[in-house]
């Protein structure tokens, strides 16, 4: 049963592989530069595990930022979570005590695999979610870890090694627009976020660009739900 | 010189700490064991496809458009990785050889 979830996760995690391997690589590399071991990047991949907020915490820990500003930022950088486990309630409502851990390791990228994978008939959909989510950290610890490592042994120039996750976002983007008819949801995110970017600028638009996504979800409600069904039934 | 560990510690616990609240704090607020309001389950279902979009512009909000490159390595990369992706949906391709081809682009071409 277990292996048979396994071997039916695992491909599904091949992308993500691939991205938190070389997204990794670039964080050891970077931490590593600023004075913090390997050791810090297995410990931080473990139990911090989210790729931006890493990326976020090399300069916090380089500069020595404060506790309460240090709470702050990474309150702000990581406040779009909240809209992943909004989706996911209804997916892991059965997962049990697993679920700490399911928690735990819903980072965008898994996010975006749990959302678009189905599990096969024959496997435990809890199961497989949990493999998912446990292969997609592997890849994150072992990643950021081996940066490090390798940081230590050689020097590279790693300008413009943070696009890997950039690129990630993109693919997944193509993919979603590819399936879906109704490309309404994708274009008000980007719009949405696009707009607040411009008018609240990079570091304060997250949280308006949330709410107005929301909003304008909430708003147009009754058409967006009539055009899902109307797909259903096609 | 770097802060030491000890405070280096606390930080990687505040940051760990906080990012694990905000991932659970949704299923605090609606426990598996009641019904999800339809208006909830109604988000859950667009709200995937919304946050992608937004997660692109989150990945590019710091390309400054008004000075030199003027973006063009972001743009150029987003296009080949867009028109790559259409031909050979291969996903490995597209995001290894797009980041390669942006480090390229903004070490070498752009510099």
């Amino acid at each position: 049963m277990r292996k048979k979830a396994l071997k039916a996760a695992f491909p599904h995690t091949l992308p993500v592989m691939a991205g938190y391997l070389f997204l990794g690589l670039g964080f050891g590399i970077l931490l590593e530069s600023k004075g913090f071991s390997f050791i810090w990047a297995f410990f931080m991949s473990i139990i911090i595990y989210a790729g931006s907020m890493q990326y976020a915490a090399i300069d916090l820990l380089a500069g020595g930022a404060g506790y309460l500003y240090t709470a702050m930022m990474t309150l702000i950088i990581q406040i779009r979570h909240l809209f992943y486990g909004l989706s996911l309630i209804e997916k892991y409502k059965t997962a049990g005590k697993r679920k700490v851990l399911l928690i735990h390791e819903l980072t965008d990228e898994t996010y975006s695999l749990v959302c678009s994978c189905d599990p096969p008939e024959d496997v435990d959909p809890n199961l497989f979610y949990l493999f998912i989510s446990m292969l997609d950290h592997s890849y994150w610890v072992i990643g950021c870890t081996a940066g490090a490592l390798l940081g230590s042994m050689v020097h590279f120039n790693t300008n413009g090694i943070d696009f890997v996750m950039t690129a990630l976002f993109i693919v997944i983007f193509t993919n979603q627009w590819l399936e879906q008819k109704d490309h309404r949801p994708a274009l008000i995110g980007v719009i949405c976020s696009a707009v607040c970017l411009v008018l609240f600028g990079p570091d304060r638009f997250i949280i308006p660009a949330m709410v107005s996504i929301a909003l304008i979800l909430t708003v147009f409600r009754k058409s967006l739900e009539k055009e899902d069904t109307k797909h259903a039934d096609s | 010189m770097r802060i030491p560990d000890s405070q280096a510690l606390i930080l990687v616990l505040i940051m760990a700490a906080i990012t694990f609240l905000v991932r659970m704090l949704p299923f605090l607020l609606f426990p598996g064991n009641k019904e999800t309001p339809p208006y909830i389950v109604y988000l859950g279902k667009v709200l995937p496809f919304a946050i992608i979009g937004m997660l692109v512009v989150y990945c590019l909000k710091n390309v400054q458009i008004t000075q030199f490159p003027f973006g063009l390595p972001e743009l150029i990369a987003t296009v080949a990785i867009v028109a790559v992706h259409i031909w050979k949906r291969n996903t490995l391709l597209s995001i290894g050889g797009g980041t390669i081809f942006y480090m390229f682009l903004v070490q070498v071409v752009f510099h």
